[in-house]
């Protein structure tokens, strides 16, 4: 089976920036696929051209290996990171709008109770809470019951209660075998909700796969975590290290040869952690900053 | 059809539940007329007398043209003059050839007093007395119909020039952009919409006041709302123009105030511009709501005919055209 959606050496120059470079991916059918990367990594320009919303400097983008046609803004979704609608008008009022521009539509009732909007269909849309503002964004990009759905950083802004209960609208819409593509900051939103991740940084795909593997791949081990005045660093220490919140971190296959290392140049261990590796120290170790930065 | 149906029904949902501008589209020009019939009602005492062929420059000319507080105005065309003196917008017309005669309209109280004035400097039986029948074309007559078009040129192209950068600013556009909607079906819902309320609030604004203040309206009814109906469709199309590309409301708002105070000013709104410099009745002819002016005004107080506001009406036409092609032409979604 072809993939959906393939984009084959994509770059997209602004006067200042290359936004994206030389970027080629490709989306497997069903799947829900991240793309991660901190803030101005490129990953709305991607997406955006991914939509036909912006056009590339250079590069293709395949639906179902077509260049695409009239027909792919019928087959997908998109819910944009800010976009905003007519004013005065009722949820349901909106909802029927965007419907009345799809030759095919999924059920009102149905839109409604899966992005569970029944509580406020009759409010205007402009006096939503952020969460309740987001299902409504995300009913909209589901009215014409696309295959294909786009998630521009769809949790932002929301706090951890209403960004679970969207996960759980995602993974629905998953189960329902539609593809999703998601961008997002949150390590967390694409460890629980992604099959298969894409990392970007300087609008350069940095490392690609299953969470899991990624994980697996680069990083066989744990962080050994020390506050930073209890450690002075040689030049050449065998592991590598990040510095975080005042602590320093050791990235480690062998946890017991770097204790040893450590009991050997008497360090205090007295605040010593050990945890195993998180998609944050995948980041770190392959773009040398944090995320959130 | 079913998209340019639906954009448009919400287009007019949103304006008629946006209270304080539908209220301001249909009280500011009722507010205008009102203070201008209170204005214009407590009249200026002057007197103005038409003169054919102008004021006789000999010096045993007749005393009566050194009379104070009548201004004294040359013409030229007797027909026009007559048809001023049926307005009320001269007292008297003074023919002073070689079978001197004057018109009065015999409806006219100032009309009569200056007759009065006439009788008492000239010798006895000197002037042939004529009447002319008409009633008079009160300032509020004359200032309708240039109401009612400007009403439509700030609804057209705030309400949809405006309207179409905030859309932009505030990425509904960009939303809109990525469904199948396309950039013809999303303006032309827009201008239909648009079309829809100026015609209500037009009905409404002028059945509304002319209960009250009973306006000259010796047209036809088909011709004026022709005019006005190609009037606003152009002004629309001007404003859909104006806000074609910019996202910055503060830019829109400059260009449409630098196109519509012009149109305020020089159209022949408030004031005729019979007696102004030639260049700026050059770009008056440059203006949309001049053609609109002249020609609701013609049919509403001279009764034009349609054929007689052509010109007028043609003029308009082209710039709409022009203002369309020129709008779709350079209209972005960001």
């Amino acid at each position: 089976m072809p993939p959906i959606l393939a984009v084959r050496h994509l770059t997209k120059d602004y006067p200042e920036v290359r936004a994206v470079d030389d970027l080629s991916l490709k989306v497997r059918e069903g799947i829900c696929f991240g793309l991660l990367g901190p803030n101005g990594a490129g990953k709305t320009t991607t997406v955006e051209i991914m939509e036909g919303v912006v056009e590339q400097t250079s590069g293709e983008v395949l639906y179902r290996d077509r260049p695409r046609d009239r027909a792919f803004k019928n087959e997908v979704g998109i819910q944009f990171q800010s976009t905003s609608l007519q004013d005065y008008l009722t949820v349901r009022e909106v909802l029927e709008l965007f419907g009345s521009f799809y030759p095919r539509n999924l059920p009102f009732d149905e839109v409604v109770s899966l992005c569970a909007l029944g509580d406020f269909l009759d409010r205007d849309h402009r006096k939503l809470s952020g969460g309740q503002r987001q299902r409504v964004m995300l009913g909209l990009a589901l009215v014409n019951d696309p295959a294909l759905v786009f998630l521009d950083e769809p949790t932002t802004g929301l706090d951890p209660q209403a960004r679970r209960n969207f996960w759980e609208l995602v993974r629905e819409i998953r189960r329902r075998g539609k593809t999703i593509l998601l961008t997002t900051h949150y390590m967390e939103e694409a460890y629980e909700l992604c099959d298969e991740i894409a990392i970007m940084d300087h609008g350069r795909l940095i490392a690609q796969g299953s969470p899991r593997d990624l994980l697996r791949r680069q990083f066989e081990g744990s962080v050994v975590s020390l506050p930073q005045e209890d450690l002075a660093l040689p030049e050449d220490y065998p592991w590598p290290t990040y510095q975080r919140d005042g602590r320093i971190e050791i990235q480690t296959n062998d946890v017991n040869a770097t204790l040893a290392q450590l009991l050997r140049d008497q360090v205090s261990l007295e605040h010593l952690t050990v945890k195993s590796r998180t998609l944050e120290d995948l980041f770190l170790e392959l773009t040398g900053h944090e995320l959130r930065a | 059809m079913k998209k340019f149906w639906a954009v448009m029904v919400a287009r007019n949902k949103e304006f008629l539940r946006d209270r304080a501008s539908l209220g301001w589209n249909l009280f500011f020009p009722v507010l205008v007329l009102f203070g201008f019939s209170f204005i214009s009602s407590g009249n200026q005492a002057t007197f103005k007398v038409a003169v054919l062929g102008g004021v006789p420059t000999s010096a045993d000319r007749a005393e009566f043209y050194d009379t104070h507080h009548v201004q004294f105005v040359a013409v030229g065309s007797l027909d026009e003059a007559m048809r001023k003196v049926g307005q009320h917008r001269f007292d008297m017309l003074i023919d002073p050839g070689e079978s001197p005669r004057y018109w009065i309209n015999s409806s006219s109280s100032k009309g009569y007093l200056v007759e009065r004035v006439l009788w008492g400097s000239s010798p006895p039986g000197h002037y042939h007395k004529e009447t002319v029948e008409g009633r008079e074309i009160r300032y509020i007559d004359w200032l309708i119909p240039g109401l009612l078009s400007m009403n439509m040129t700030f609804s057209a192209m705030f309400g949809v020039g405006f309207v179409m950068v905030r859309y932009r600013k505030m990425g509904v556009l960009r939303r809109l952009k990525a469904t199948p909607l396309s950039a013809f079906q999303f303006l032309s819902a827009q201008v239909a919409s648009r079309l829809i309320l100026i015609v209500g609030a037009t009905v409404l604004v002028y059945v509304g006041s002319n209960l009250i203040l009973h306006f000259q309206m010796v047209g036809s009814y088909f011709s004026l709302i022709s005019i006005f109906l190609l009037g606003s469709v152009c002004m629309v199309s001007l404003g859909l123009l104006m806000a074609a590309r910019t996202a910055s409301e503060e830019l829109a708002g400059g260009i449409l105030n630098l196109v519509t105070m012009p149109m305020m000013f020089l159209s022949g709104v408030w004031f005729s511009l019979d007696g102004a410099p030639g260049w700026v009745r050059g770009i008056a002819q440059a203006l949309p709501l001049t053609h609109i002016n002249d020609a609701a005004r013609a049919v509403m107080t001279d009764g034009a005919s349609f054929a007689a506001v052509l010109p007028d009406v043609a003029v308009l036409a082209a710039m709409t055209m022009v203002f369309l092609a020129l709008g779709a032409w350079t209209f972005r979604w960001e």
